[in-house]
């Protein structure tokens, strides 16, 4: 069960390999869980993930593998993380995505379908059956990583930006068709944050580490607001950035 | 049967479930055959364990009706009857219930399961030790019990959130007043060594003693307090004896304040105008058994003061010997900046055999905590660290957030507790949001 403060002894992390994943898995281990089911692709990463969380004190881990290229076998994905947790799950983190490479998956339909399988199509798919077992439980919290992406999509990463956009939207609707249900979605919307999937790019103001991440998460997750903002002032730099004229805005961004 | 929301008094943790309110042993009974369920009062405990996210919430309120009063103070009312209503035709004939908490809007169901006390526990214990029977629908079957009869099915209720059975009635020996009138020593002192010592040198000749202490002072000033002292008038006391139950709330809060209201700044404010209010030293003062038990229920829904993220509380008992803990709990909140209401600070006398009731003998401390800053749930779990340390524990009642393994070691009889759940509650019929979040059984 969740307490007072919102911290959950059940989790299951879909894309549970990632930085942030970790980062958040590790504050939420140190904190109240003890049950983690971690699902992700690489499975190297996946043990190192698992022996992380053992050694922050779980007593309960378990991993499982994930395929987000493939949003058919998402139902089944989500359905064996749910029978390792054993018992009523508190908090299902979505974390999958992929950044890619934006000049190289422009021009290429093939890459263009996988950027929108893992970032969108996966993660919807298996948001559907998240939500069917979390009704069927009564309680239960959903936290899905979108982006700042999101909200003003970018010309150099509008693969990325446009299936978060979506995702992040759908999840809107998602969350209020929840209310009253005892169900209750979270967004959260990170900023640049330093981890593998962004080494060698150029460091963007408003960049934090997954730790920095990791501390939001923990503090919204103790709240009720719809959006984690990390950091929390992307809040007011986006307003003011999504409504900046076209021109100005490639100008900033195509630095 | 209807789906609701419910949370506890601190408003946090909101779960739904199916509610029913029964109103006989059969109803019960189907219930608990359908599980998992839970009993409900009147939703006075802090945290979650009067409700169930999925299961089925009984609330116990058409568990009615109140017995005549026998000669010796004997009566028996429904588990659902409130103190409140008790008192009001108690009071009238000159008797008392023999334990109140500091509201009268709890049920007797919810104040056995949580085996209240009030400030006369160093005197005469908690409620539990005052019930003479009680009638408990288990999902085997019914009993009557008492402490010669399913002794220990009787202790195992007695505190125990529930999870044992459904109480539906109860008889208990009331304590007889001459007048509606409490006479109330007051003094103030300007820190804490000052009132402590004060409590242990005088609190055995009063039958109520409570003090409330400012956690918000540093340095020399840290945990000045104000303590009131006290007991029934006779009515050779005052001048116009009279017998009159206490009335309802004349405030009612009717929206949720906005979150940050109770603030360190609003906070420190309130417990300076409040400790500047007190006299110094005031005797034998009379005050309404409204004003001097149940001050907060003058103000209806006050908890939606602290906004909609509500509040915890944290209250633990330590023995005497380790009084140090109190000051160095209040140091460490005073120190974290983590703003807190008056904590009110209480000495407590004997354990009884209940086997999770929380009170023992020493002291006991309660902190009223707005939920918010980014550090009080580290600073909760360093007090837990505090409390284990000293063989202390941590009142499940106000619980919203303790650890599972620190609940076991704190409470060394939860094994004889589990063993009689199971023996009454094999199939873990009986749940609880706390008890899905303690292991308490259940799933």
């Amino acid at each position: 069960m969740d307490n007072a403060f919102g911290q959950p002894q059940r989790v299951i992390v879909l894309g549970g390999t990632s930085d942030i994943a970790r980062a958040i898995t590790k504050k939420l281990v140190d904190a109240r869980a003890h049950t983690v089911i971690l699902a992700g692709r690489d499975v190297a990463r996946l043990d190192q993930a698992a022996a992380e969380a053992r050694e922050f004190g779980a007593t309960t881990v378990a991993t499982t593998a994930l395929d987000a290229e493939d949003p058919a076998s998402a139902t089944a994905t989500v359905a064996r993380a749910f029978e390792a947790a054993g018992g009523s799950v508190d908090l299902v983190i979505i974390a999958v995505g992929l950044l890619g490479d934006q000049t190289a998956d422009e021009v290429s339909p093939e890459a263009t379908l996988r950027m929108m399988s893992v970032n969108f199509t996966w993660p919807v798919v298996a948001l559907t059956e998240i939500r069917n077992r979390l009704l069927a439980q009564g309680s239960g919290r959903i936290l899905v990583i979108s982006s700042v992406g999101a909200i003003r999509v970018r010309r150099t990463a509008y693969l990325y930006g446009g299936a978060k956009a979506g995702l992040d939207r759908l999840c809107d609707g998602l969350a209020d068709s929840l209310e009253g249900s005892g169900v209750s979605l979270q967004i959260l919307r990170p900023g640049a944050v330093r981890t593998r999937m962004t080494e060698g790019l150029p460091e963007v103001p408003f960049t934090t580490g997954p730790n920095e991440v990791a501390e939001y998460v923990m503090t919204g997750l103790g709240g009720q607001q719809r959006v984690i903002w990390s950091p929390p002032l992307l809040k007011y730099v986006y307003f003011i950035l999504r409504h900046l004229p076209k021109a100005l805005w490639r100008k900033i961004m195509e630095r | 049967m209807t789906r609701r929301q419910l949370t506890g008094w601190g408003r946090t943790m909101a779960s739904y479930a199916e509610v029913l309110s029964p109103n006989s042993e059969e109803a019960i009974a189907r219930a608990l055959e359908a599980g998992p369920a839970i009993a409900r009062g009147l939703g006075r405990s802090y945290g979650d364990p009067a409700q169930l996210s999925g299961g089925v919430v009984l609330t116990n309120r058409d568990l009615g009706g109140i017995g005549p009063i026998a000669s010796d103070g004997s009566v028996t009312v429904g588990a659902g009857v409130s103190i409140d209503e008790l008192l009001t035709l108690a009071i009238p004939q000159g008797w008392f219930v023999p334990v109140t908490p500091g509201t009268r809007q709890v049920t007797f169901g919810g104040a056995i399961a949580a085996d209240v006390h009030g400030k006369n526990h160093h005197r005469d214990g908690s409620i539990g030790d005052h019930v003479t029977s009680m009638r408990i629908v288990t999902p085997i079957g019914a009993f009557d019990t008492s402490p010669s009869e399913h002794a220990e099915l009787f202790w195992a209720t007695i505190g125990g959130m529930g999870l044992t059975g459904v109480i539906t009635s109860l008889t208990l020996r009331l304590i007889k007043i001459e007048t509606d009138r409490v006479l109330v020593d007051t003094t103030r002192f300007a820190n804490l060594d000052g009132v402590m010592a004060a409590m242990v040198e005088g609190d055995d000749r009063y039958r109520y003693s409570v003090a409330w202490v400012d956690c918000m002072t540093k340095g020399a000033s840290m945990g000045r307090g104000i303590l009131t002292r006290g007991d029934h008038a006779r009515a050779s006391d005052v001048s116009d004896a009279a017998l009159v139950a206490p009335k309802g709330a004349r405030l009612t809060i009717p929206v949720d304040a906005p979150s940050g209201l109770l603030n360190p700044l609003s906070i420190r404010l309130f417990n300076e105008a409040w400790f500047r209010y007190a006299p110094r030293s005031r005797q034998g003062e009379e005050q309404s058994i409204g004003s001097f038990f149940h001050p907060l229920d003058g103000v209806n829904d006050w908890n939606r003061l602290y906004g909609r993220r509500g509040f915890v509380q944290y209250q633990f008992a330590v023995a005497d010997a380790y009084g140090d803990v109190v000051v160095r709990a209040i140091e460490r909140l005073s120190s974290s900046g983590v703003p807190s209401f008056l904590a009110v600070l209480k000495r407590f006398g004997p354990a009884n055999h209940g086997p999770l009731s929380f009170p023992m003998a020493g002291w006991t401390l309660a902190l009223d905590l707005p939920v918010g800053p980014a550090t009080l749930p580290t600073v909760l779990d360093d007090l837990d660290e505090m409390v284990l340390a000293a063989q202390g524990r941590v009142y499940l009642a106000k619980d919203a957030r303790l650890r599972p393994d620190v609940l076991r070691s704190m409470y060394p009889r939860l094994g004889d507790f589990l063993a009689v759940k199971q023996q009454y509650d094999p199939h873990h019929r009986l749940t609880s949001d706390l008890a899905r979040r303690l292991n308490l059984g259940g799933n």
